[in-house]
């Protein structure tokens, strides 16, 4: 298919698809990143406190990026993006809202699930023919590649270890993989974005991840869930409720004084 | 801007050299000189031995009529780093007598670890941090369901060049570092990571 050099030349359907891809990619990635920074200063070693604090400070670089470009799309610009929206006007997966609750197994897995997820969206998308958008993507998946090669080793550590350790790693899966799933929910979006060639449908992103986690999931020997129901609502505004308590806390300043600088 | 497509990044510049830029007119070249030196003596903040030219974060440098426009290529996204030094070489270019600076981020060409020239790599292992390695066959996670996952990498040693080392964290005092330990010397140094494409 054709390139397209720039967001000038699509077509309105496409473009409002577009929007709602961004916006579903930049909110995963914020508030992942916000759950990360939760860790600061509370992560079982100083390794892991270093090594969630360097993924937040990666996945919200990776917002901006999404965030920019929706502002080069009309929308209101970054921080307007991030602070002043309403929990419903989000398009998260549920993956991403839900509490640390001091559970490391769970946080760990959460994101080795998430950046496997991430690792092969932006792979379509660098084979997308959205050229600004498959360069941003080119860039953001060299970075995934440190993530993906810390959750690995975490999960076959962990997996492998003691009983206590796969008992909770195994639990961790079992809850966090319904909502992974929902990282695939079909949108309105799907059709215009893969009739555009910019990007594949869910489903088939979802088969791809499906066999780059199983091989991993299975060294670790853990079970992967077969009949887990995908926790769908994420992408049209349907959040848990602890996407609320985050947004409170992450908006608390911008609430105060929307022109403060900080 | 040399086609993007053409060639690995290493290869390029074996071809055209680095970018130099370009200038309107013949007059227009001393200028171009004299912004390409300010901008090189901008350092990274982290790394204050490495000039940005040598960690090679300099895309390109465009004059037109009066004004000047300078790309930075990030190493990471996510850099804290990256406004400081987009704000630094505004000043140093503006320091070198131009009025009006545009300093852009890009992500054409992207950063990738072969863009730091021999001298950066040399400044790098002097400075204690082992240098990227070169790059292989490219960043192939997601390629293939059976290459999603990256395997992991032995960096030499800066100190002792031993490859008797092993990874102690992924992650370290900025993003684009990893920490690591050498079995033989038995030290701890850290690496600048392998971002390829």
């Amino acid at each position: 298919m054709k390139p397209i050099e720039s967001f000038d030349d699509l077509t309105t359907v496409t473009r409002d698809a577009l929007v709602d891809l961004l916006y579903r990619l930049g909110d995963d990635e914020l508030v992942l990143g916000h759950r990360n920074s939760e860790w600061t200063g509370l992560a079982p070693i100083l390794e892991e406190d270093i090594a969630f604090s360097s993924m937040a400070q990666d996945e919200m670089g990776h917002a901006q990026v999404y965030y920019q470009m929706l502002h080069a799309l009309g929308e209101p610009d970054p921080d307007t993006i991030a602070f002043s929206r309403k929990p419903r006007e989000y398009r998260c997966a549920s993956l991403v809202s839900l509490a640390n609750d001091k559970n490391w197994a769970f946080c760990l897995l959460r994101q080795f699930l998430y950046d496997a997820s991430e690792t092969v969206r932006l792979t379509a998308l660098c084979e997308g023919t959205l050229v600004p958008l498959a360069q941003a993507a080119r860039k953001i998946r060299s970075e995934e590649k440190y993530h993906l090669m810390h959750g690995r080793s975490w999960v076959l550590r962990l997996g492998n270890a003691t009983d206590e350790s796969h008992e909770r790693m195994q639990t961790a899966l079992y809850e966090a993989y319904p909502h992974a799933l929902g990282l695939f929910e079909p949108t309105a979006a799907d059709e215009p974005l893969t009739l555009a060639g910019i990007c594949p449908r869910e489903e088939e992103l979802r088969r791809q991840w499906e066999s780059a986690v199983a091989p991993v999931l299975a060294d670790a020997g853990l079970e992967q869930p077969e009949t887990a129901q995908a926790a769908y609502g994420g992408r049209v505004g349907h959040h848990p409720e602890s996407l609320t308590s985050l947004l409170n806390d992450m908006q608390i300043v911008y609430k105060i004084d929307p022109a403060a600088k900080w | 801007m040399v086609n993007p497509m053409a060639n690995s990044d290493a290869e390029r510049r074996a071809q055209y050299g680095p970018d130099r830029g370009t200038a309107d007119t013949s007059a227009d070249a001393g200028r171009l000189e004299a912004v390409w030196q300010a901008v090189a003596s901008v350092t990274d903040p982290e790394i204050p031995v490495l000039s940005i030219v040598d960690l090679g974060i300099v895309a390109g440098v465009r004059i037109g009529g009066t004004c000047v426009v300078v790309d930075v290529t990030p190493t990471f996204v996510g850099c804290p780093a990256v406004e400081m030094i987009c704000d630094e070489i505004r000043s140093a270019v503006e320091r070198a007598g131009e009025d009006d600076v545009t300093v852009n981020t890009v992500f054409d060409p992207p950063w990738t670890s072969d863009r730091l020239t021999e001298t950066g790599r040399r400044k790098l292992k002097e400075f204690g941090l082992a240098p990227p390695l070169a790059s292989t066959c490219g960043n192939q996670i997601g390629r293939t369901s059976s290459s999603v996952m990256p395997p992991a990498e032995t960096v030499p040693c800066p100190f002792c060049d031993s490859t008797e080392t092993v990874v102690e964290s992924l992650f370290g005092p900025t993003l684009c570092r990893s920490i690591h330990y050498c079995n033989k010397c038995l030290q701890s140094f850290e690496h600048f990571k392998t971002v390829e494409l």
